[in-house]
């Protein structure tokens, strides 16, 4: 049934839907209103799930860990610090390959203090192990959440869904909820291979000698690369049974386009409207989003962006002193191939500032300049920066 | 497309008016987006909210800059905000106030005593069902059944039958200057 | 798990042989053996408490068993009767 949900709300809505067993998380902005809303369905019944209400969110997730070890499902959300908090814990959900299911609303990182959305938060954890998902709008939090169980049990790996911090976390929309007949067809009971259990004892995080951790990585490793192919099989047959499909990306009038804007999560929408405005007047520009982050779909990327003349990633985040962290992964992705496109790099949207169609513009304005003249001057440039604003001493 | 942008003081529910004027439009099958601007909200300091409605999904995420219609949840915010910036030719405003104030462009104004109906209504000057009747009224983006219904499913019982009076009331007393 | 003679990592290095400890004899490591007075034993446990291996049963007296023992000496600096000395190996 179709329902006004905020991503909050989509997101508490699908952990419901997918029977979570333990729910442990502490609040912070954005995300406090998915585990209220959670607290809210375990207090009136409508939820049969543990709610651990804990000090840190470094405790959340070791309580989650503890929760998927004994193969309980889990499930917690968190913003920003609290992710950093948790850093600690998230490496150790992956090694011990536990199929915890975390919603990250996309908040920036302090120092200064800021609230708002942008993605520094998920990318500074990117090479965790856990599988990341950016969301462009509430239906998609909603669908996978529910598709991030089958790949996380699936493959015994974490999952992120990450989804913009306000911009979707606290923004109302038309979402479709699935009947819990049909998710409980499509989303079987977590049954883990090696729970901790009394009547059949196990030895889980015993320590990884140099004769065995590398091996325990490399596997690791493969799991995650493995995700690939389970996230499209999953999403298909979610297709099937849903309706509605997202893939590793999604290619948005990109077939024949000479510059092609690549980009994660909510600002592709707005993108999009852009795109249709610009081919109206005969350009030749399209847009491919990267919905699955980690693994990187190295080879859906490829083959979507090979024949674009320029290539401009745009996004919310930066490794500081170097470049943007999807503009880094691309470049990577495109290394070796011949007659690989250009590539601009536009860091927008930092703590909240709006990225507005105007910006969006720009970029493609720069990446036609550059497709013209064959050649990138500055491929790393900043989108809507008050330049007058920076100070001396910087 | 048509974009709201709601002028309000932190709870007076601005947010909330931009959600159930995007649910009622859900209601007559069109779509809709409602969010805050992205502030730090706190009760008293001065606050947005948009909302979005289209006959087709909605995808662009900015902020509203030149809205079509503009409602003023609190009178005295117009001495401190240009309630009417970008709003775009033709756009309305609709506006909590016991006498139409003056600067606004007349011909594309709508009054109502929000406050006034909310404390009759509700016991407390929380304006924000109120002022949506007057919008409804003045703009016909909703239906008053549509909005009536919206109201009624979002709130509790109780509530909801206050709300409602609050929203037939104002969309009665509206005045179209 | 293993596989033949080779021991396959299971996903997550979850070891599955609840008790595998004891295949690996660490009384090879030794240099120093505990030698127990049998007269000064009072069979309190101090020394069966404090083992970490643990390679000492409790009881009057108290026995150590050699083929985990790793000589560290904790049980003989722990007694409070002075009944353990540390051995040289290979000096009996």
């Amino acid at each position: 049934m179709k329902q006004v949900l905020t991503g909050n709300e989509a997101a508490a809505i699908a952990a419901k839907l997918a029977r979570v067993k333990v729910i442990s998380a502490y609040p912070i902005t954005p995300q406090t209103a998915i585990v209220e809303k959670l607290a809210e369905f375990v207090a009136n019944g409508e939820l049969d799930a543990e709610f651990m209400k804990v000090e840190s969110e470094h405790s959340a997730m070791s309580a989650c860990i503890g929760a998927a070890a004994v193969g309980a499902r889990a499930f917690t959300a968190t913003s920003s610090q609290g992710l950093m908090l948790m850093s600690e814990m998230l490496y150790i959900a992956a090694g011990l390959r536990l199929p915890i299911v975390m919603a990250n609303a996309n908040r920036a990182l302090s120092a200064p203090l800021n609230i708002w959305c942008d993605q520094q938060d998920s990318m500074a954890v990117r090479d965790s192990g856990w599988v990341q998902l950016y969301c462009e709008d509430n239906q998609e939090i909603l669908d996978s959440i529910l598709q991030a169980y089958r790949v996380a049990e699936e493959l015994m790996l974490p999952v992120m869904v990450c989804f913009d911090g306000y911009i979707l976390s606290h923004t109302a929309e038309p979402v479709d909820v699935p009947e819990q007949e049909e998710v409980d067809d499509f989303l079987p009971p977590y049954r883990p291979r090696h729970p901790l259990d009394p009547a059949m004892p196990v030895t889980m995080g015993p320590v990884g000698v140099p004769e065995y951790y590398q091996e325990i990585r490399y596997m690791l490793h493969e799991a995650v690369r493995a995700a690939r192919d389970k996230i499209v099989e999953v999403d298909r047959e979610y297709g099937k049974r849903f309706g509605r499909r997202y893939g590793l990306v999604e290619c948005y009038r990109s077939d024949d386009a000479e510059i092609i804007l690549l980009t994660l999560g909510s600002l592709s929408g707005t993108a999009k409207d852009l795109i249709d405005r610009s081919r109206k007047r005969g350009e030749r520009v399209g847009l491919v989003r990267v919905r699955a982050y980690r693994p990187f779909p190295r080879e859906v990327l490829v083959k979507a962006l090979e024949h674009a003349k320029v290539v401009a990633v745009l996004e919310k985040d930066i490794s500081l002193g170097w470049a943007g962290a999807l503009f880094a992964d691309v470049s990577c992705a495109l290394a070796n191939v011949e007659g690989a496109p250009l590539l601009m790099n536009f860091i927008c949207g930092l703590g909240g500032r709006d990225v507005s169609p105007l910006q969006i513009r720009e970029a493609l304005r720069a990446a036609a300049r550059a497709a013209e003249v064959g050649e990138v001057k500055r491929p790393v440039r900043w989108l809507g920066l008050r330049e007058k604003l920076v100070g001396l001493g910087i | 497309m048509i974009e709201v942008r709601f002028h309000g003081r932190g709870g007076q529910g601005a947010v909330t008016a931009a959600r159930l004027l995007v649910e009622a439009a859900f209601l007559e099958g069109k779509y809709g987006q409602a969010f805050p601007f992205f502030g730090a909200e706190r009760r008293g300091a001065p606050i947005v909210a948009f909302a979005r409605i289209d006959d087709k999904p909605i995808r662009t995420r900015t902020q509203v800059y030149e809205p079509s219609h503009v409602v003023v949840l609190d009178p005295t915010l117009l001495e401190v905000t240009n309630v009417a910036a970008g709003l775009k030719a033709g756009g309305i405003v609709v506006v909590n106030a016991k006498e139409a104030p003056t600067g606004l462009p007349a011909g594309r104004l709508a009054v109502v005593d929000a406050t006034g109906i909310a404390l009759e209504t509700l016991g407390a000057p929380i304006t924000n069902t109120a002022i949506l009747g007057a919008l409804a009224r003045a703009t016909k983006l909703v239906s008053l059944d549509s909005l009536v219904r919206a109201v009624g499913n979002y709130f509790g019982d109780k509530l909801a039958e206050k709300n409602i009076a609050a929203v037939r009331v104002a969309y009665e007393r509206t005045k179209l200057l | 798990m293993v596989e033949g003679d080779i021991l396959k990592i299971i996903a997550g290095a979850v070891i599955t042989e609840p008790g595998n400890t004891a295949q690996t004899e660490t009384g090879s490591w030794r240099n120093f053996r505990p030698v127990i007075d049998e007269a000064k034993c009072t069979g309190c446990g101090m020394c069966w408490m404090f083992c970490p291996e643990p390679a000492i049963s409790k009881g009057k007296p108290a026995r150590v068993d050699y083929r985990y023992c790793k000589g560290c000496g904790i049980c003989a600096n722990e007694c409070p009767f002075k009944a353990i000395t540390m051995v040289p190996e290979g000096r009996d």
